[in-house]
């Protein structure tokens, strides 16, 4: 009985490590995963109308890679980090990398004003494409390379929106 | 002796650990070497012949609770392939006398204000502006 009773003990026991070890495995691969290879995020807020969120939220894949080699070209449709808050992300279009001459509307809706500057080294400049609801680098600036979170190739829901970009 | 299932094992194993220590150095704590001298005497005092290495937690990520005198490791604003390491030394809110030029800067919301411990050789806010909070990895 006491022999019996061991055995089953030492069973549960290898069968719980096994199990954490597995649940382990599994989180440490969606968390390398996310961070160096491919990522899926929503797209909140009315910034990037009329390219977003015309039927919705749209829920994106975002690349990972090509940030990490450069790989980015004006034009393409990025997620950075807010540099006015760290917890939060944000999705624009690129229309300027360093040493670029960007003219912008500063402010769309009350004047027809506008300013051109030179993206300085290292920084990249982000606008919305919805320019009369935006915050973007009209508002604070040129955002350092190293807040690029990764580039949008996907349209994965709603549905009806699912392709390439 | 060495089968091909021998080596599949071998190879799932490295990528077992791999991906765990991936995991680890990015979410937990990872060990970092400090070079040049910006944050002399702190990390590589002069007398030194060995790169200082340090050991950088990340659990502070989560929440940014971060307050003045703390050491940091960000991404330079300028070039995103380097990190730098340097000290806190004004807050979001806070106003600050710069001392060569007379002029006084408020932080703004989501940045900070670092500065290297050896203050004569070290590029930092006071040449490139406060560094967004978002750098900071």
């Amino acid at each position: 009985m006491v022999l019996r009773n061991s055995e089953l003990w030492r069973f549960f026991i290898k069968e719980a490590s096994n199990t954490s070890m597995a649940v382990l495995k599994f989180f440490c691969f969606l968390h390398v995963t996310r961070t160096y290879v491919l990522d899926v995020a929503s797209i909140p807020g009315a910034s990037m109308l009329p390219t977003f969120n015309i039927t919705g939220n749209n829920v994106v894949l975002v690349d990972r890679i090509s940030p990490r080699f450069s790989n980015i070209a004006t034009g393409d449709v990025v997620i950075v980090w807010s540099p006015e808050n760290p917890r939060k992300v944000i999705t624009k279009r690129l229309l300027g990398v360093e040493n670029d001459r960007v003219t912008y509307l500063v402010d769309p809706k009350h004047s027809d004003e506008s300013n051109t500057v030179v993206v300085p080294k290292g920084h990249l400049w982000v606008q919305g494409d919805n320019i009369y609801e935006s915050r973007d680098s009209r508002n604070f600036g040129p955002v350092p390379y190293g807040l690029l979170y990764g580039k949008v190739f996907w349209k994965i829901w709603p549905m009806k929106d699912f392709g390439p970009l | 002796m060495a089968t091909p299932n021998y080596w599949w094992g071998v190879a799932k194993k490295c990528f077992t650990v791999g991906i765990i220590s991936l995991t680890v150095s990015d979410r937990f704590a990872s060990v970092s070497r400090i070079s040049g001298h910006s944050m002399s005497p702190t990390f590589n005092p002069a007398r030194s012949y060995f790169k200082d290495y340090v050991l950088v937690e990340k659990f502070c990520l989560k929440n940014y609770n971060f307050s003045r005198g703390d050491v940091i490791i960000f991404l330079s604003p300028s070039n995103h392939k380097e990190r730098h390491v340097k000290r806190i030394i004004a807050m979001p809110g806070d106003w600050l006398n710069l001392s060569d030029s007379h002029d006084t800067v408020n932080i703004p919301q989501g940045h900070c204000w670092v500065e290297g411990d050896d203050v004569a050789s070290s590029a930092d806010s006071r040449s490139s502006g406060p560094v967004s909070d978002s750098l900071l990895n």
